[in-house]
């Protein structure tokens, strides 16, 4: 990156002359001579401590987790404003849990921004498509704050061709954009971001949903020079692309190491892409089949000795409409890879044979159930060092053939001993393959079974799962994640919160009794960040449970359970700063209405904690029983307060509040009772208060 | 479909629990099971990932009929006990994103084409479960055929004119085969397109059979 930048990055300490910061002032200055990229307006009155914080840059720049940076600012204010100059990758877990104006005022640095908006159970069509997580009022606030922005990460958010024409504009520096499981763009954004970024390194689109604009976004990079880009990955875009113009691309993208087909790349030409990119470590396919029209020949290319002129390559994947006589072509790098994903590949156990009898290495494999048993017993076999598997249906069915059962899992738990991460679709299973599994894999982080039938007992004695989810909480003593399913009775959950205690994101669906299900679990996991809840007999009651542990969570999801209204409500009185949203089957809401069926039935509750309220962006079917929102006589009232640096009064009744050291004034209202007063931790002290 | 997705609660499980209250249902709590009033309707309500597809063969797509929900609420009283029809498909069931459903699904677009018809049409094979079901979407399509049955031979004909079609189909290999001859399953993976193809020309795959009817041959 060029250092003559005059809007320059974010002050690098590492040259900074600690003798010169024994100075009062603010105004670092950087070992080159340079004044700093500081922002006049953070010129602040000298105070004491000022060679303490300049010393706490120097030591905090280096924390790179979020949570020991999140812990570090909790100490003093002093940490706080010094931990918030160092941090550079900021990550907000929930678009909504803050404005981008308040973040952006708290972090002045920031150089990567990571994003996740929707909760998870909305891939699965179970949230109205037009809920929110909208990246547009971020990508304005981020444009004002952080011209320097490199990088760009978003899950499950609602990104338009706008926003990225925009990311494009505001940010000359652009390197990096990964877009997870987003939509609401098309090709169109694409193309912007393709000629307009010039450092891009990084454009990775995964399982998003990219429109179709009928643009050839791929020839919008430019057409001479070499790029710098690194990571180009665009298989879940349904759309055909100019291959000619990748063909060119790729040649002219030295570093290029990792490129991820769609499928209307043919086998063809994939490997006129190889033997241009035979650096490359990471490959998706495309089709690996012929283009349409194509008929097999003689001429056909050498496939193999392209795959094996790329040495370097560890992660293989796409195979998305897999024409099976190519599969032998891998075989050459199997050797060398670490991560398999042929889960788009229909393919039986013997084919699969050929291929994982040479990957010793693999460590993350990802593949159909069309394998069968007999495909997993292969892969037990072989790949000692597995640490990820996900095995995923052909036919998401509850009544589908179950290819795959307890047996493969069994298998894998004996041959995989340092798995650590799993995801199986099944049928069928038992407890005991489940405990089996909790026993040989104690290095286990992520344990999500999936039975497609719903409540399902174990097939061979027609018990509950219980036992079989109880071992795994019980004996995985590194689970952080857990995915339930199959016939569940309150006494898995008790499991859950008596050994759960790592737990932090918990999936349930179709399963327990009565309320005591989710109560062991509210009072018994203290990790709990992540909670989602379908179609379970889950009442207000349980919910109540929660409530010391709310302003802990991430969010709480919970769907077609047993709760009311009414028990929403409760909820939202008691945690202020929790959005307590209530969507409703769209075709039943009225937004005039909306008051009168305050007490009707509603689909789902999502809730989540914040410190900016009901959001502005909830479309009508959103109801919001925040407490905010009640409005007159649930907030707060004081009478006169002074306030030593402004050295002000107010009188007569004034609805008040307190964020972050500045008032926010309701309205004025008729005398009423003194209620409580919502202070941040930091004014209190500062505040009396006078009737 | 097995008898055990019928039972939310099966046998083995009951004693000792008292079931109807634990019963899985749309309502409030402390609703009657089966309240139903004219106004708001309590307790019967399908919530939104209650929502049933009726949709032969596809799974995951919210009924937006307004018709097959008035149908459902009257059937579904106390909800979710309900057994769902054969191929009734839950929201969001198994949690299998779209998009990966998708892909598997897309490549089973294929062409149809009939003998003397000026254009071809283009069918999702993975929307049915049977040949029946395929030969009644064709008899909808071209709707000048009608579907003959007898001597246990599909086939379909233009009352019109009395032009019988035989259906057929290209498969993997590039063979043209009789469309039945194979499980359906079988037949779904392997074609590539289907040709209704005039009875007089299919001599090479003609009935075992003789043909009863008269037709211009």
């Amino acid at each position: 990156m060029s250092k003559d930048d005059d809007r320059s990055p974010p002050l690098d300490l590492r040259g900074a002359d600690i003798a010169e910061s024994s100075s009062k002032t603010r105004n670092c200055v950087t070992g080159s001579g340079h004044v700093t990229g500081m922002n006049p307006m953070e010129f602040q009155a000298p105070y004491p401590d000022q060679v303490l914080e300049n010393v706490l840059e120097n030591v905090l720049q280096f924390l790179t987790s979020r949570r020991d940076r999140n812990a570090a600012s909790l100490v003093c204010k002093s940490w706080c404003r010094v931990e918030a100059l160092t941090r550079s990758e900021l990550f907000i877990g929930n678009c909504y849990s803050v404005s981008p104006k308040r973040a952006t005022a708290r972090f002045s640095r920031v150089r990567a921004v990571a994003i996740k908006g929707r909760p998870r159970f909305a891939d699965f069509n179970l949230m109205p498509p037009e809920w929110g997580a909208h990246f547009k009022p971020w990508v304005a606030a981020l444009g004002s704050a952080y011209p320097w922005l490199e990088k760009v990460y978003l899950k499950r958010m609602s990104v338009t061709d706008e926003d990225l024409k925009h990311l494009a504009e505001y940010f000359p520096s652009f390197k990096e954009l990964v877009l997870v499981c987003c939509d609401g763009f098309g090709t169109r954004g694409l193309a912007v971001i393709a000629k307009k970024c010039r450092q891009l390194r990084v454009l990775d689109l995964i399982e998003s949903e990219v429109a179709d604009s009928d643009m050839d976004w791929i020839g919008e990079f430019p057409e001479s020079g070499i790029t710098c880009l690194e990571s180009l990955i665009f298989d879940c875009v349904e759309s055909p692309i100019n291959f000619e113009a990748l063909e060119r691309l790729v040649v002219r993208s030295p570093s290029l190491k990792k490129l991820r087909l769609n499928r209307f790349v043919s086998i063809g030409q994939l490997y006129r892409l190889m033997v241009r990119a035979p650096q490359l470590t990471h490959l998706g396919t495309g089709s690996f089949s012929l283009a349409e029209g194509v008929a097999h020949g003689d001429q056909e290319p050498d496939y193999e000795s392209a795959f094996a002129a790329c040495k370097s390559l560890v992660c293989l994947s796409g195979f998305r409409e897999i024409a099976t006589d190519y599969l032998s072509a891998i075989y050459a790098v199997c050797a060398n890879l670490t991560s398999l994903n042929l889960s788009y590949a229909n393919i039986n156990a013997e084919q699969l044979k050929t291929v994982i009898f040479h990957c010793h290495k693999l460590q993350t494999f990802w593949v159909l159930d069309t394998i069968c048993d007999e495909g997993l017993q292969a892969a037990a076999a072989t790949c000692k060092d597995l640490r990820e598997l996900r095995v995923f249906p052909i036919d998401a069915r509850e009544d589908s053939e179950g290819p795959v059962s307890e047996v493969g899992l069994q298998a894998i738990s004996e041959g995989c001993r340092k798995l650590q991460s799993i995801l199986y679709f099944c049928q069928h299973m038992t407890n005991a393959a489940v405990i089996a599994m909790s026993n040989n894999c104690p290095d286990l982080e992520v344990f999500r079974l999936c039975i497609m039938g719903r409540h399902r007992p174990d097939h061979l004695t027609g018990q509950p799962m219980d036992e079989g989810f109880g071992a795994i909480v019980k004996n995985c003593k590194k689970l952080t994640r857990l995915a339930v399913s199959g016939l569940l009775t309150d006494q898995a959950f008790s499991y859950i919160g008596r050994y759960g205690k790592l737990v932090r994101t918990l999936s349930v669906a179709f399963a327990g009794n009565s309320d005591r299900g989710l109560k062991y679990v509210l009072e018994g996991c203290p990790r709990l960040q992540k909670l989602e809840i379908r179609d379970s007999p889950f009442g207000d009651e349980a919910l109540r449970s929660g409530l010391h542990h709310y302003y802990n969570m991430r969010f709480l999801w919970m769907s077609s359970c047993s709760l009311s209204p009414q028990g929403c409500r409760e909820i939202a009185r008691a945690l202020p700063r929790l959005v307590v949203e209530v969507i409703k089957d769209e075709a039943e809401v009225n937004r005039g209405e909306c008051e009168e069926h305050i007490d009707d039935a509603f689909d789902i509750l999502y809730m989540y904690r914040s410190l900016e309220g009901p959001r502005d962006d909830a479309p009508h079917f959103v109801q919001e029983h925040s407490k905010q929102k009640q409005g007159i006589g649930l907030s707060n009232i004081v009478l006169l307060i002074i306030y030593p640096s402004m050295k002000r009064w107010r009188f007569g009744l004034e609805e008040l509040e307190v964020q972050n050291g500045e008032f926010t004034k309701f309205s004025s209202m008729p005398p009423v009772e003194k209620q409580e007063l919502a202070f941040t931790r930091e004014k209190k002290k500062n505040l009396v208060c006078l009737f | 479909m097995s008898p055990e997705n019928r039972n939310y609660f099966p046998e083995s499980v009951v004693v000792g629990l008292n079931l109807k209250e634990t019963e899985l249902t749309l309502g409030l709590p402390g609703d009657t099971r089966v309240t139903m009033d004219t106004g708001v309707k309590l307790g019967t309500k399908r919530g939104f990932s209650e929502t049933i597809d009726l949709n032969l063969g596809r799974s995951n797509v919210k009924c937006d009929d307004k018709v097959c929900d008035d149908e459902l609420e009257n059937d579904v009283l106390g909800g979710a006990t309900k057994s769902l029809t054969a191929n009734a498909q839950l929201v969001g069931w198994p949690p299998v994103r779209a998009s990966r459903k998708n892909v598997m699904k897309s490549c089973k677009f294929i062409k149809v084409a009939v003998d003397g018809a000026p254009y071809l049409r283009k069918v999702d094979l993975e929307m049915y479960n049977s040949y029946q079901q395929l030969l009644s979407a064709l008899e909808d399509m071209f709707s000048c055929l009608t579907i003959r049955n007898y001597m246990s031979e599909k086939k379909l004909m233009d009352p019109a004119n009395g032009v019988e079609y035989v259906a057929t189909y290209e498969d993997r290999d590039g063979d043209w085969m009789l469309v039945g001859d194979v499980p359906w399953k079988m037949f779904v993976e392997s074609c590539k397109r289907v040709r209704l193809m005039k009875s007089s020309e299919a001599i090479g795959l003609a009935p075992r059979t003789p043909q009863k009817c008269s037709s211009t041959t």
